[in-house]
C-alpha cells in the first residue's frame, strides 16, 4: 500500500514537475530576453485557462480551435502587455520593474475573478476515457497528455533557439544587448516577442491544468511555485527550469508522502518548495546551472 | 525669522548643521507642531468613522515607514510585509495575554519582529536585487504557514483575542482613546525614522543603496547594514501590527496574505520611494482608495454602469484592481511618488511668478 502510493506520488511529482518546468522555461525566457522577473506569469496561466473554458462553454467550439485561439490571444495580449506596460519601463531600477509585474499580477487576478467568479469551473470532457491504466497505476488521460505536450514544448524551445533565426536573436540579445542591435537585431521585437511566446506557452500550461482540476484563480499560484523552480535551476538556464520544475514537483510529493505518512503535520505540500528555496538562496543563489556573475554582496 | 523661513528650491545647505535638521525651516517645525496639536483635539469633532480611518492610517503608516526605510533607504526589496506585521500582532496579544502590560507587550513584539526579521534578513546578507525580494516572499508563505500551525502561540486558524490597552489603570479604548494611543505611537517613530536618517547609520544606508560598491570602499559594512535594514523594518511592522492587534482586539490570520504586502509596496511607491512623509501620504491614498471606491459604486448603484456590471458583487474586486492599477500607473508616470509631486507644488509657489 505504502510503495504504491509512494510510486503514484513520484509519477503525480513528475508530471506536475513538467508542467513548472515548461513555465519555468516560459519564465526563463523573460528574464534571459528582456531581463524582467515576470510576477504576473501565473496570471498568464490564469488568463490563457480562462479564455479557452469561455470559448469552449459560451461558444461551443471544438477544443482544439478554442485551443488555438486561446492560444494566439495570449500572444497579442503578451506583446501588448510588453509594450504598453514594461516598454516605458526599460532602464529604470530593478524595485521599479519587480513592482509592475506585481502590479499587474493582482490586476489580472482580480479583474479574473470578477469575470468569472472564483469557483473552480470544470472543463468540458475532451477525451473519451478520462483514465487509463498504465502498469497497474491509474494516470489521467489529460495528464499523459500534458506530459506530451510538455516534452514537445521543451523540443520546440530546443529546435527554436538553436536552429530559428529569431530564436537566435534573442539568445544574441541575452548575452549583451548593444551587441545584439549593433548586428542590426531589432531588440524591442525581441522583448516583445519573448513576452508573447512565454504568455502563450504558459496558456498551454494553464489549459492542461485547467483539464485536470478545473479552472480557478488557484492557477496563478503556479506563476509562484515557479520561483523554487527557476531558482534550482539557474535564473538565467533554460534546460535548468526544466530540471528544478521536475525537482520541485517531486519534492513536493515526496514531501506530501512523509507528511501523510510520518509526521501528519498537513499542509506540508505547498509549503515545502519555499523551505527548499531559502536554503538555495543562502548555499548556491545561481543554482544548479546559472552563470556564476551574479552581483553577490 | 521671516527670512529664514524661505528656502529657494534645490539644495542650498552650506554646514553640516544644515544639512542635519530634522525641520527645515522654523515654518516647517511650527506647522507640524500645529498639526500635532490640532490632532489632539480632532477625537472632540470628528466622527467615530473617520476616526477609525485615522487611526487605520496610523497604524499603517508606521509599518509602511518600516517598509519604506526597507525599499526606499536601503534598496532592498520585500514581498512579505504583512506576516511581520502580523507578527506583532501575534506577539504582541501573545505577551498580553501572559500578564505583560499591554504597552510594555507593543513594545516587546516590536523587538521580537526584529529578530524574526533578521532572521529572514540573512539571505540579505548574501543576496540582492530580485533574489531578495524571492526571498522574502517565501518568508511570505512559511510564516504564514506557521501561523496556522503554531496554536500555542497565534491560536491557530481561530485567531487569538487581544486585551484592551491599558495604561496605570486608565482603559485607552475605544476609538476617541485610543486615538491618542497611535498618535502617540506615530509621532514618536516618525520622529525616530527622521532622527536615523541624520545619524552615521542612515547615510550608511542611504550610500548603500546609491551605490554599494563606493559604499563599501569608504568602510562601511555592507552585510551588516543590509541586515539592519531589515531589522528596523520589522521592528516598525512588528509596532504597527501590535497597535493593530489591540485595536481590534482580535488577531487572526485571515488577511495577511500577499496581497496585504502588496498594498504595503504600494503605500510606499505611492508615497514616495526614500521619503518619510511620502509613507504617510501614500497611506493616507491606499486607506481612502477603498472608501472612495465604496462611495462610487453605492453613488452608481442602480445606474446603468450598475446594472451591466453588477458592482455591489464586483466590488471587492475592483478595489484589488484598483491597488494594482495605481501602482502600475505611479511607476510609469509618478516614479517618485506623491512626495515629489508635493515638492513640485512647493516649489512652485516659493518661485511664483517667476519660476525659471
Amino acid at each position: 500500500m505504502q510503495s504504491q502510493l509512494l510510486v503514484q506520488l513520484i509519477i503525480n511529482g513528475l508530471i506536475i514537475g513538467t508542467l513548472y518546468g515548461v513555465v519555468g522555461m516560459c519564465f526563463v525566457l523573460i528574464y534571459k530576453a528582456s531581463q524582467v522577473v515576470n510576477f504576473a506569469q501565473g496570471e498568464f496561466l490564469l488568463i490563457g485557462a480562462w479564455v479557452c473554458w469561455w470559448l469552449l462553454t459560451a461558444w461551443d467550439i471544438p477544443f482544439f480551435w478554442g485551443f488555438l485561439i486561446a492560444i494566439a490571444f495570449m500572444m497579442v495580449f503578451g506583446i501588448l502587455v510588453q509594450m504598453v506596460v514594461l516598454r516605458p519601463l526599460i532602464g529604470e531600477p530593478i524595485i521599479s520593474v519587480i513592482m509592475v509585474t506585481i502590479g499587474l499580477s493582482i490586476f489580472f487576478q482580480a479583474l479574473m475573478k470578477w469575470m468569472f467568479g472564483t469557483f473552480a469551473q470544470p472543463f468540458p470532457p475532451i477525451f473519451p476515457v478520462a483514465q487509463v491504466n498504465i502498469l497497474g497505476l491509474q494516470v489521467q488521460t489529460a495528464y499523459l497528455m500534458s506530459t506530451g505536450v510538455s516534452l514537445a514544448i521543451m523540443a520546440g524551445f530546443a529546435w527554436f533557439f538553436k536552429y530559428s533565426k529569431m530564436g537566435l536573436a534573442m539568445r544574441a540579445t541575452a548575452f549583451s544587448q548593444q551587441v545584439a542591435q549593433s548586428l542590426g537585431i531589432s531588440v524591442r521585437q525581441v522583448f516583445a516577442l519573448s513576452w508573447g511566446i512565454s504568455a502563450a506557452v504558459s496558456a498551454v500550461a494553464g489549459v492542461v491544468v485547467g483539464i485536470v482540476n478545473g479552472v480557478s484563480s488557484a492557477l496563478s499560484f503556479f506563476g509562484i511555485k515557479v520561483f523554487p523552480a527557476v531558482i534550482l535551476g539557474g535564473l538565467d538556464s533554460v534546460f535548468g527550469a526544466v530540471v528544478g520544475g521536475l525537482i520541485v514537483g517531486l519534492l513536493e510529493n515526496l514531501a506530501q508522502f512523509v507528511d501523510s505518512q510520518y509526521l501528519k503535520w498537513g499542509n506540508l505540500y505547498e509549503i515545502a518548495p519555499f523551505y527548499a528555496l531559502i536554503l538555495i538562496l543562502m548555499i548556491k543563489p545561481y543554482g544548479l546551472f546559472g552563470t556564476r556573475d551574479i552581483e553577490r554582496v | 525669522m521671516a527670512m529664514t523661513s524661505l528656502r529657494p528650491c534645490g539644495d542650498y545647505r552650506t554646514s553640516y548643521q544644515a544639512d542635519q535638521t530634522i525641520f527645515s525651516t522654523r515654518l516647517t517645525l511650527i506647522l507640524i507642531v500645529a498639526a500635532i496639536v490640532a490632532l489632539c483635539f480632532a477625537p472632540m469633532f470628528l466622527s467615530r468613522y473617520v476616526l477609525s480611518l485615522m487611526i487605520q492610517i496610523g497604524y499603517l503608516g508606521i509599518a509602511a515607514l518600516g517598509l519604506n526605510i526597507l525599499v526606499g533607504f536601503s534598496g532592498q526589496i520585500s514581498i512579505g510585509h504583512a506576516v511581520f506585521f502580523g507578527f506583532g500582532g501575534f506577539a504582541s496579544a501573545y505577551l498580553a495575554n501572559k500578564g505583560v502590560p499591554v504597552p510594555l507587550a507593543i513594545v516587546l513584539a516590536g523587538l521580537w519582529t526584529t529578530i524574526v526579521g533578521l532572521i529572514f534578513g540573512l539571505p540579505a546578507a548574501r543576496v540582492k536585487g530580485l533574489y531578495l525580494a524571492i526571498a522574502t516572499l517565501a518568508a511570505q508563505f512559511i510564516l504564514q504557514d506557521f501561523f496556522v500551525r503554531a496554536e500555542w502561540f497565534t491560536g491557530g486558524t481561530h485567531g487569538a483575542m487581544a486585551p484592551p490597552f491599558e495604561l496605570f489603570g486608565y482603559d485607552l479604548s475605544g476609538d476617541t482613546r485610543y486615538f491618542y494611543v497611535v498618535l502617540f505611537f506615530v509621532v514618536v517613530m516618525y520622529l525616530g525614522a527622521t532622527n536615523l536618517m541624520r545619524t552615521r547609520d542612515g547615510r550608511a544606508l542611504i550610500a548603500v543603496r546609491d551605490h554599494y560598491l563606493s559604499a563599501e570602499m569608504m568602510g562601511v559594512n555592507l552585510t551588516k547594514y543590509r541586515t539592519m535594514a531589515f531589522g528596523i523594518s520589522s521592528f516598525y511592522a512588528g509596532i504597527g501590527g501590535a497597535l493593530y492587534a489591540h485595536y481590534i482586539g482580535f488577531m487572526s490570520v485571515e488577511g495577511l496574505d500577499i496581497l496585504f504586502s502588496i498594498q504595503f509596496l504600494g503605500m510606499i511607491i505611492i508615497g514616495g520611494l526614500g521619503s518619510i512623509m511620502g509613507s504617510l501620504m501614500g497611506t493616507i491614498f491606499m486607506v481612502l482608495l477603498p472608501e472612495l471606491t465604496g462611495m462610487l459604486a453605492s453613488a452608481l448603484q442602480g445606474s446603468t454602469i450598475d446594472q451591466v456590471l453588477h458592482l455591489k458583487d464586483g466590488i471587492t474586486y475592483m478595489r484589488e484592481m484598483l491597488i494594482g492599477a495605481t501602482i502600475i500607473l505611479f511607476l510609469i508616470f509618478e516614479p517618485d511618488g506623491l512626495a515629489h509631486r508635493w515638492r513640485l507644488i512647493k516649489a512652485y509657489w516659493k518661485l511664483y511668478p517667476f519660476s525659471y
